[in-house]
């Protein structure tokens, strides 16, 4: 059983470089009908047709919630990834049309909150946009850090102090600024909650910081899509449906299922949501774990993979799918 | 699609029926010959035309005397209704899901017209025509939540999901089969589920739960529940037992086809797209067992599941004192014949 992903067939409206890393895109219903509300936080899984293989790359919705006339996501280029950033960046075009999920939020405010205090980094800002833009309606409480490494790349930092000029701070990684979270978490009003998004280093200072002030775990969010990793090919026998494949060096061993004709479940494809988690029959070699649902008990029971993100060496793997 | 709205009661003269037409589109819950727990979800698409399942909320010949009810009551009881403060969001996704759901599934019945935020209902059965600001409850008679489901058949619980967990922070509860929503409210989903017997240990609510946290929008599920109620009562609540409890003493083997009633609970399952909360509605369908029994399937049928099952089921439910005068009932409509598989009428 698996939780149903429902599609939405779009086109691409709009392509708008945003600065030398990061672009932006629009998109539209093809069947002209209007786009489903969603909740700031949320992301859409994006399918790209490269050829004769599919990838599907998350990326967190940017655009006002309630703007229901189109979906916007920003994408960085990363030019050592798998590839999706760069099949966004060099191949997609104003016109062309692409098939996204319906939004799925795994980085939702808790609207208990008296208030929401937001920490981002780099292109971590992308659900921010949508979560401000939300919470502007509702008259809500919140104050955004953002921390950027020059203006250059300050992805939409003109717009955010324009429209909020006393609620967000900007910081430069080239000044040496540096948000300054001790002080920072001492002043905060009760209820307050904590969200976090960029990259690892940066959530797990944050996550520390917290507890070592004394803030329980359930105040403090944080969202970090793992991108599937590269590495050595190897092979799979999938019991169920009595097939080999061969997952390759840019793929990912849910790619690889998927490729060969057989269902399985996901919806985040990047290690958070649990929903893809396989069973494994037999093993001779070493799992690499890239994900964030597997404990540690159930990583040395080798019992289980995620397939979105991780993958294996050694001679043998056999799944239950 | 015209429907004849009965006017009937569903307490003291107890003139509820249901008509041959109701009978036939009975969501009967068994579809095999016995009955144990499971994750039993299904996608909530539309099913066989005129059935229970064609539409995404179903109206039917009960709608406007189930809404009398519901206000009897709440006027006893306002605490039937509850929306935690940081619910009001998830109160108004309810309301939109079911307005623009009935104004597309039922335009005869229900209209609604969106001007930006401005909006006008219409709800012909009930003779409401209400024109409000969207996200503006200063501008309705009640909190969104209970502004709809005055209007709607069915209890409402409204899930807020966080810390991996879901969360039963608001709803509409006045159909219940013995839960109580101000007992409720505020509890955990395995705080609520505690009660029931052996689901735990068979590890339904782990599974449960994990799957509807990753309920996704514009995907909803549905699954039946059932349960035994003796006399038409929608309020067979904890907080009205000593009204309705002793009722089960009065079932003797006469009356006991037109008293004992099956009651079936078509449960939903919504990702709310504002709160990314989640609404489970619970609508309850009640029918006599002389009138189950006119569809020969399932008077077998059902003879044979409430015969086999397991004490601590039966003892849950409630019927465990009437089970032999029922199951007695129901074996003279079993002649042993093969049923076919599913739900519906052969």
């Amino acid at each position: 059983m698996s939780a149903g992903t429902s599609k939405i067939a779009v086109r691409v409206a709009d392509v708008i470089k945003v600065n030398d890393l990061v672009t932006r895109f629009r998109f539209v219903r093809r069947d002209g009908r209007e786009m489903p509300t969603f909740s700031g936080g949320a992301h859409t899984v994006v399918e790209m047709k490269d050829g004769d293989r599919t990838r599907l790359n998350p990326y967190s919705l940017m655009s006002d919630p309630a703007d229901r006339s189109a979906y916007s996501i920003s994408v960085r280029r990363d030019d050592v990834g798998r590839g999706g950033s760069l099949f966004m960046h060099q191949k997609v075009k104003p016109g062309d049309e692409m098939v996204i999920s319906y939004p799925v939020n795994l980085f939702s405010l808790d609207l208990r909150a008296s208030k929401h205090l937001m920490l981002a980094g780099g292109i971590g800002i992308t659900p921010f946009l949508a979560q401000i833009k939300q919470l502007g309606h509702a008259g809500g409480n919140f104050e955004l850090h953002y921390s950027v490494r020059t203006a250059a790349l300050g992805s939409y930092v003109d717009e955010l102090t324009a429209a909020h000029p006393d609620r967000v701070h900007v910081y430069y990684d080239d000044r040496k600024q540096a948000i300054d979270l001790a002080r920072l978490l001492d002043g905060q009003p009760l209820g307050t909650h904590i969200y976090v998004c960029g990259p690892k280093g940066m959530i797990d200072w944050v996550h520390k910081t917290a507890r070592a002030h004394g803030w329980p775990e359930s105040a403090v969010h944080s969202e970090e899509f793992l991108a599937p990793q590269s590495g050595k090919p190897f092979s799979v026998e999938l019991a169920r449906s009595a097939k080999t494949i061969t997952v390759g060096e840019h793929e990912s061993l849910l790619e690889a299922i998927e490729a060969a004709g057989v269902e399985a479940p996901y919806l985040c494809r990047g290690g958070a949501c649990g929903q893809c988690e396989t069973d494994v029959l037999a093993h001779e070699g070493t799992f690499i774990h890239n994900d964030h649902w597997l404990t540690e008990d159930q990583r040395k029971g080798c019992k289980k993979i995620m397939p979105c993100v991780s993958r294996f060496d050694g001679r043998r793997l056999v799944l239950d799918r | 699609m015209t429907i004849q709205f009965n006017d009937e009661t569903f307490t003291g003269d107890y003139t509820f029926r249901n008509s041959p037409r109701a009978i036939r589109r009975f969501p009967f819950p068994f579809h095999e010959d016995s009955y144990m727990y499971a994750v039993n979800l299904e996608p909530h698409l539309p099913g066989p035309k005129g059935s229970a399942f064609e539409h995404r909320f179903d109206v039917d010949e009960h709608y406007l005397s189930e809404m009398k009810d519901r206000a009897r009551v709440l006027a006893d009881d306002p605490l039937r209704c509850q929306s935690l403060p940081h619910m009001d969001l998830a109160g108004w996704d309810t309301l939109e899901l079911i307005m623009t759901s009935k104004a597309e599934d039922y335009p005869d019945l229900f209209e609604l017209h969106r001007d930006g935020d401005r909006w006008r209902w219409i709800n012909r059965p009930m003779g409401i025509d209400d024109t409000f600001t969207f996200l503006d409850k200063t501008t309705l008679p009640y909190g969104p939540l209970e502004y709809i489901t005055r209007q709607t058949q069915g209890d409402y619980a409204i899930l807020d999901q966080r810390e991996n967990d879901l969360w039963m922070d608001a709803g509409m509860v006045t159909t219940q089969a013995d839960w109580s929503l101000d007992f409720d409210i505020g509890m955990s989903f395995m705080q609520w589920h505690a009660p029931v017997p052996l689901a735990h240990q068979l590890g339904v609510f782990d599974r449960a739960l994990k799957f509807l946290l990753n309920l996704q929008q514009g995907a909803p599920v549905r699954r039946l529940n059932w349960t035994m109620t003796v006399n038409p009562n929608l309020d067979t609540s904890p907080e009205n037992y000593h009204k309705w409890g002793p009722e089960k003493t009065t079932l003797t083997p006469e009356n006991v086809g037109q008293k004992q009633h099956l009651r079936v609970e078509l449960q939903t399952l919504w990702r709310l797209p504002r709160s990314n909360a989640m609404l489970f509605p619970i609508r309850g369908y009640l029918i006599r067992l002389e009138d189950i029994v006119t569809v020969p399937k399932w008077g077998r049928r059902l003879h044979r599941v409430l015969r086999d099952l397991p004490v601590e089921l039966a003892t849950y439910k409630g019927f465990i004192r009437n089970r032999p005068m029922i199951v007695e009932y129901l074996s003279q409509f079993d002649d042993g014949a093969p049923t076919s598989p599913g739900c519906f009428p052969d």
